[in-house]
C-alpha cells in the first residue's frame, strides 16, 4: 500500500510537501502501521524525528544520546504497533515513551556518578552554569550560540519533572491535560510545577530577560 | 481579591491564553492591584521570548537510515509464526501443565495412602462398613437365634424346618 503522495511546489527545484502527513491524523497513521503499512510509519518518523530529537537533546544535553534515545522511541513504537489502541493522543504516547527513556538515561548517568537523589538537578559533565556578567550582557560579541547554550543549560538545571513540563509546554505547545498524562500528575499539580519552573528560569536567565527589556525599550517596543 | 499564591497557579494559563474567562478576570484583577505579580507576569512573557531563541537541532543525516535498518532487523512472523507460541505464552502454558501434574499427584482429601498389604487387608472393606445402606440390610441378623450354631457348624447345610421353629419354644 503506497501512501506517500507528494506535492511539488515552486517548479522543479521546489519544496516537496508530504500531503499525506498533513491530512491524515497521527492516530490514523498509527492504525495503518498496525495494519502493516510501513509507509505510514515513515510518515510518523518524518513528522516527529526533529521534535523528538530536540526534546531529548534538551532533556539529556548530549546530542548523541538524544539521537540514540529517539531511535529507541521509534523502535518501541514500531514494536508496540500490534497492541496500539487509540485511547489517547498519539503524541501523548510518543512523548511519554520519550520522557521515560530520558529520565532513565539521566538516572543511569546519575547512578554512575554515585548520586541517587531523584529530584536533584542534573549533574552535567560540563562546567557549572555561570550567569553572564552585566558587562557580558551588553557585549556585542556574545554570539547567538553562547546565548542558546546559556539558555539550554538553564533549562538543564531544572529538576527533571519541571524540565519535562517546560519542554512540553513551551516547545511542544501541548495542552495541560496531555502534559499531565505524560507526567502522571493532576492538571492543578502541573500548573504549580510550571509556575515554579518558570520562576526558577526567570531568576536564572534574569540577565537575558532584562536585556530583552532594554532592547525593546531601545527599539521603542512595549 | 485572590492572594498571590492562589494566582500563581492560574498565571501560566492566563499568559498562554488557555485560562477561561472567569480565571482571566480573577488574574487581571489581581495583577492590577499587585505590582510584584504584575512584574512577574511581564517577566514570564519576556522569558518565553528568550526561550524561543534556542534554535532547533536537526537529526543527523543517517537518522532515518539507522532506524530503518534497526526495523529491518526486527524478527518478522510469517504464517509459520502462528505455530510458534510466544515465549511468555509458552512459559505460562508450561507452568500450568506442571502445576496440573503436581496437583494430580497430590493425595486426595479423605483418602489414605496405603502401601503395606496388611494395612490394605484391614481397610479394604472399610467402604462397605461405612455404607449405611448396606448395614441397614443386616437388620435380618437380629432374627438369628442367640444360641446359633458355632461358626464351624454354620458351614453345614441348614435345615429349613429348624429355621422356621417358632420363637416361643426358646
Amino acid at each position: 500500500m503506497e501512501h506517500t503522495q507528494t506535492l511539488q511546489l515552486y517548479g522543479t527545484a521546489g519544496v516537496r510537501y508530504n500531503v499525506e502527513a498533513m491530512t491524515r491524523s497521527d492516530v490514523q497513521l498509527m492504525l495503518d502501521v498496525k495494519a502493516g503499512d510501513e509507509a505510514s510509519f515513515n510518515l510518523l518518523l518524518q513528522k516527529y524525528r526533529t521534535p523528538l530529537v530536540n526534546f531529548l537533546y534538551r532533556m539529556v544535553r548530549n546530542r548523541g544520546t538524544a539521537e540514540d534515545l529517539a531511535q529507541e522511541v521509534f523502535l518501541r513504537v514500531y514494536r508496540a504497533r500490534k497492541q496500539y489502541s487509540p485511547s489517547a493522543k498519539f503524541t501523548t504516547w510518543l512523548f511519554r515513551i520519550a520522557t521515560n527513556l530520558a529520565l532513565n538515561s539521566l538516572r543511569d548517568n546519575r547512578y554512575r556518578q554515585m548520586d541517587v537523589s531523584i529530584d536533584a538537578p542534573v549533574e552535567e559533565d560540563v562546567a557549572p552554569l555561570q550567569l553572564p556578567s552585566r558587562e557580558l550582557r551588553v557585549d556585542e560579541k556574545m554570539i547567538e550560540r553562547d546565548r542558546s547554550e546559556f539558555i539550554r543549560r538553564a533549562i538543564a538545571t531544572l529538576p527533571e519533572k519541571q524540565r519535562v513540563a517546560v519542554l512540553l509546554h513551551k516547545y511542544e505547545e501541548m495542552d495541560y491535560g496531555e502534559i499531565a498524562k505524560i507526567l502522571e500528575c493532576s492538571e492543578s499539580a502541573l500548573k504549580s510545577l510550571l509556575f515554579r519552573a518558570y520562576e526558577t528560569l526567570r531568576v536564572q536567565l534574569a540577565p537575558l530577560v532584562s536585556e530583552s527589556v532594554a532592547n525593546r525599550a531601545r527599539e521603542g517596543r512595549p | 481579591m485572590k492572594k498571590c499564591e492562589d494566582v500563581s497557579k492560574q498565571l501560566i494559563a492566563y499568559l498562554d491564553r488557555r485560562a477561561n474567562s472567569a480565571e482571566r478576570h480573577e488574574v487581571e484583577e489581581h495583577l492590577a492591584a499587585c505590582s510584584a505579580c504584575h512584574q512577574r507576569a511581564e517577566d514570564f512573557r519576556k522569558l518565553w521570548g528568550v526561550l524561543d531563541e534556542v534554535p532547533l537541532v536537526e537529526p543527523s543525516l543517517g537518522f532515518d537510515a539507522r532506524i530503518r535498518a534497526r526495523i529491518a532487523e526486527e524478527p518478522r512472523r510469517g504464517w509459520l509464526g502462528w505455530l510458534v507460541p510466544q515465549p511468555r505464552l509458552a512459559f505460562a502454558m508450561t507452568l500450568l501443565l506442571a502445576l496440573s501434574v503436581w496437583m494430580a499427584n497430590l493425595p486426595h482429601e479423605g483418602t489414605v495412602g496405603v502401601t503395606d498389604p496388611q494395612d490394605f487387608e484391614a481397610i479394604k472393606d472399610l467402604g462397605v462398613l461405612e455404607n449405611y445402606d448396606v448395614l441397614s440390610k443386616f437388620d435380618a441378623l437380629s432374627e438369628v437365634p442367640v444360641d446359633a450354631a458355632p461358626a464351624d457348624q454354620q458351614a453345614q447345610p441348614v435345615n429349613p424346618a429348624s429355621d422356621q421353629r417358632p420363637t416361643t419354644e426358646e
